[in-house]
């Protein structure tokens, strides 16, 4: 009991919960034989995962994760899901002998991971339970847009030129496309 | 380097240009040209031979040289002499592999021989060989056959010797098989390759033993000094009792005995007379046959003084030679045939000459070698007329076998009378050349071996016998019934039969002695009228016999075969020796040694090639898995791998 | 009292894994693309996660998180894009039957 006792904090509770869903609905949704299903519980796992952003007090970053991925992505992936005839029906077939090797991979990975992980033994930092106070819109703001040490004004600007450059490369390759299949 | 390079160069040049644009160039244009080259050739070869044996001097490298010592004897001339491979160092300073061109009496005698019998077959094969397939193909080995003749002849060392040997040996498997397509031919032309080149395996251990010791390739410092080098470095040496020179000596004339086709060598050049007959003519009777005989007199100071009982040996093997060809010859029916067992008898008289000579010129004791040379010559073209008269009949009626052929000099007059003249020449009546080389023969056999000596008058005997045999019938006895009439030769192939018949009536009158002798200094030789006066009885003897016989058709052929029933049968097989090479490559190489090897290397090399192909192959079938391309097998391995890793590096 | 750093740490990893097991696994290209957002998401995780327990005071974890984020929506535009694409050119997103670049 004192272990639950211990454990069970409004905090813990919460992110027990949100854990719950992430490793559920993110194992369902690289399982399931749907990719339409898989769409929908890959956008659980952003939400939850926003979620835990906002458990650790980083608003902005949790904002951001479910307007880029749970309102752009995920929507994005379903339109493309749609665009390709009946993959909403269609069953993908996987044999056992892929499911078994790729589980090896992934449990041999785990086990590794987290014997090193438990075998370093973090200490928890008792000043980050005091920082419970938001991070300052208007910090992010300046750390973005300024070009100081730890400032990010280049980083951000090489960003927007990134996507510029995946719109034009995306447009593209739809207009090339099209072309072709006119003739 | 100067105008005598031209010699081996044009030659050369024309075998390249005839070999490789002869097709475009057309037949005619092909013949011309061979022919105009090797005229060229001819002229030189002739104003060396003139400056050398008659000015005593020649313009070598824009100087004059004299071509004779202070004694008054023959000097050797080098006009160039370039190292080609050089495997000197401070043990052995001298030993390099060269090409050069040497002038000394009998390099220069042979020269002429090889250019004039060339040069008659050039122009006699433009009207034999007109609208054969493969013109051009024959006139370029002709000229390749004419350059690798004269390097082996003027060679320096050697080793450049052997080199052109064996281009000899290529040039007369080409000719030999000029009739691909036919399966005798191809035959022939492999038996003839591959018994010679057996026998050059042995010259090549003979010359890597001789110059191991010696140290160098060079002639003239292996007979230098009455070759005083072999004596100093090889005198005394033995191997398994046996003197290592004579062994050297033994081996070398084995392969001189390969080509000149001595017993037990002799079963490839009957064979080789598939060939086109003027080919016959140039290589298988008067040029390549006798490159053993130019050996033994080229290495003959070593022989002399250093393995006298070699000289025996060779002696005993001409002997024998003669007799046995002589035999053959008189059974045979081909006419070609004859004449090829006649050619290995001849040549083995060449080798009895050398075997018993002696060295000095004083009181005619080196009179074999002189008669050698001098047969060579005489034998090179009387025989190279034979040849050709052969093939003028041979294109007449189109067939070698005497039985389709009789009275045949109402239809080739001019055919007839050379073969006659190269007939007596044989038989050695005089005024004729061969007079006058086989009675010197004879007197040298009869002054050093009795025995030899009666061998080879009975021989001289019987050559005569079987020459006239063949004369009568194919130009008397009765007429057969011909395919159409023959007609005599076209005047391209009569003009160089009346040429060779002028050189047979002259070649006895030249003053050999003068010009070619063991010691080099020459010397007068007096004609020994005893024994000229018994070979011309018994020459005569063997003549009366086959007129006799052969004249009109008779009886006594038939008679005579009765009696000598079983020995016959013996002859016209050849004695069976190349029945025996069968058996013994056949049964026995082939049978018991090499079913052995070839199982070991069917079933070993093959299999252990197939076991590492066959492995190769596993592994790549199971690796080329590893390369599919397929992005999540790589990143299967790829976290695999940093898996690995990482437990390695953090808990091993 | 917080949430211990371990916990956050294993969660991410689990994701991470079941990300490379979807990798993997996954036949259609679609698939394989979410998988991938897996994979992102729990590195996502812990660059936050690490700004948020060692350097409360920076905002270096976070900015990485963020630019993430960024750069996995461009990724994913143009790798729509290309499986359009190439859905159009052959009738097929499987990647087993996709080998037209392999030779």
């Amino acid at each position: 009991m004192e272990f639950l006792t211990a454990y069970l904090t409004a905090n813990n509770i919460i992110f027990f919960i949100l854990a719950a869903i992430i490793l559920v609905f993110g194992f369902l949704s690289v399982t399931t034989t749907k990719i339409l299903r898989a769409a929908t519980y890959l956008f659980f796992v952003l939400f939850a995962i926003a979620g835990l952003y906002l458990l650790l007090t980083y608003e902005f970053i949790a904002a951001v994760q479910l307007s880029v991925y749970a309102g752009g992505i995920v929507v994005l992936l379903v339109f493309a899901i749609l665009l390709v005839k009946n993959l909403g029906e269609e069953t993908e077939k996987v044999s056992c002998q892929k499911k078994l090797v790729s589980a090896i991979a992934a449990i041999s990975g785990v086990v590794i991971s987290l014997v090193t992980l438990f075998g370093f033994g973090f200490q928890n930092n008792e000043s980050a339970d005091e920082l419970t106070a938001n991070v300052n819109m208007e910090t992010i703001g300046h750390t973005l847009m300024g070009v100081e040490k730890y400032q990010y004004l280049l980083p951000f600007e090489a960003a927007s030129v990134f996507l510029l450059a995946c719109i034009i490369g995306s447009v593209v390759v739809a207009t090339n496309l099209k072309k072709e299949d006119k003739k | 380097m100067d105008y005598t390079v031209l010699l081996l160069a044009i030659p050369f040049l024309m075998f390249l240009l005839l070999g490789l644009v002869g097709q475009k160039l057309g037949p005619k244009m092909a013949g011309i040209l061979g022919t105009a080259g090797l005229s060229v050739v001819t002229v030189l070869a002739y104003y060396v031979a003139y400056s050398y044996f008659l000015n005593k001097g020649l313009t070598l490298n824009g100087v004059l040289e004299s071509a004779v010592n202070g004694d008054g004897s023959w000097k050797a001339l080098t006009s160039f002499n370039f190292t080609w491979l050089d495997l000197s160092n401070a043990n052995r300073p001298d030993l390099r592999i060269e090409i050069g061109m040497l002038f000394d009496p009998i390099s220069v005698m042979m020269l002429v021989v090889i250019t004039t019998v060339s040069l008659m077959v050039h122009i006699y094969s433009i009207g034999y060989m007109h609208g054969e397939e493969g013109f051009e193909r024959y006139y370029s080995i002709l000229s390749l056959f004419s350059f690798a003749m004269l390097g082996l002849v003027v060679a320096t060392n050697i080793f450049q010797m052997y080199i052109f040997w064996e281009l000899v040996g290529v040039s007369s498997f080409l000719l030999i098989g000029f009739y691909y397509k036919k399966p005798s031919a191809v035959k022939a032309a492999k038996k003839a390759f591959i018994v010679t080149r057996f026998a050059d395996m042995f010259f090549l251990v003979g010359i890597l033993i001789l110059s191991y010791y010696t140290k160098t390739f060079s002639f003239e410092q292996i007979n230098g000094d009455h070759a005083a080098l072999v004596h100093t470095t090889m005198g005394g040496l033995t191997f398994m009792g046996c003197s290592v020179t004579a062994i050297a000596l033994t081996l070398i004339f084995l392969g001189g005995a390969g080509k000149s086709a001595m017993f037990p060598f002799q079963i490839w050049l009957p064979d080789a007379m598939e060939g086109p007959t003027p080919s016959s003519a140039l290589i298988h009777a008067a040029t390549m046959v006798v490159a053993g005989v130019y050996l033994v007199a080229r290495l003959f100071p070593v022989y002399f003084f250093e393995a006298t009982s070699v000289l025996t040996f060779i002696a005993y093997v001409g002997a024998f030679t003669s007799l046995f060809a002589a035999l053959i010859a008189c059974t045979q029916t081909d006419i070609k045939r004859v004449l090829a067992f006649s050619t290995i008898s001849q040549i083995a008289y060449m080798m009895v000459a050398l075997g018993v000579s002696g060295y000095a010129s004083a009181h005619e004791a080196g009179l074999g070698f002189t008669a050698s040379m001098w047969h060579l010559f005489t034998h090179a073209m009387f025989k190279a007329l034979l040849f050709m008269c052969a093939g003028a009949i041979i294109h007449a009626v189109h067939s070698n076998e005497m039985d389709d052929m009789g009275n045949m000099r109402k239809y080739l007059p001019i055919t007839h009378w050379t073969f006659l003249i190269a007939c007596f020449a044989i038989a050695g009546i005089p005024p004729f050349s061969g007079f006058f080389s086989k009675d010197e023969i004879l007197t040298a056999a009869f002054e050093s071996n009795m025995i030899i000596y009666v061998c080879q008058a009975f021989v001289a005997g019987l050559t005569a016998f079987y020459m006239f045999r063949l004369y009568f019938r194919i130009f008397w006895y009765n007429e057969p019934t011909f395919h159409h009439t023959p007609h005599e030769a076209p005047k391209s192939m009569t003009i160089p039969l009346i040429v060779l018949a002028a050189f047979t009536c002259v070649g006895g009158f030249i003053p050999f002695s003068e010009f070619i002798t063991a010691e080099s200094i020459g010397y007068e030789i007096e004609m020994n009228t005893t024994i000229a006066t018994i070979s011309v009885v018994v020459a005569l003897i063997g003549i009366a016999i086959a007129t006799f016989m052969y004249k009109k058709q008779n009886e006594w052929p038939d008679k005579v075969t009765a009696i000598f029933k079983n020995f016959y049968v013996w002859a016209y097989h050849r004695f069976y020796i190349d029945e025996v090479y069968l058996f013994i490559t056949n049964k026995i190489i082939f049978g018991i040694i090499c079913t052995f090897i070839a199982w070991f290397d069917r079933h070993i090399i093959d299999g252990f090639m197939n076991l590492l192909a066959w492995t190769t192959n596993l592994v790549s079938d199971e690796t080329k898995e590893v390369q599919s391309g397929s992005v999540q097998q790589y990143a299967w391995v790829f976290i695999m791998g940093v898996v690995t890793i990482v437990a390695l590096a953090l808990y091993l | 009292m917080n949430v211990p750093v371990e916990f956050y740490l294993v969660l991410s990893t689990l994701l991470f894994f079941i990300g490379v097991y979807g990798f993997i696994v996954r036949k259609n290209l679609i698939g394989i693309l979410m998988s991938i957002e897996l994979i992102l998401n729990a590195v996502n995780i812990n660059f936050v996660v690490f700004n948020r327990f060692l350097f409360p005071e920076k905002l270096e974890g976070y900015m990485y998180g963020l630019f993430v984020i960024i750069v996995a929506a461009a990724e994913t535009a143009v790798a729509i894009a290309i499986i359009i694409n190439v859905y159009r050119n052959m009738k097929n997103i499987d990647v087993d039957s996709i080998k037209e670049l392999k030779n």
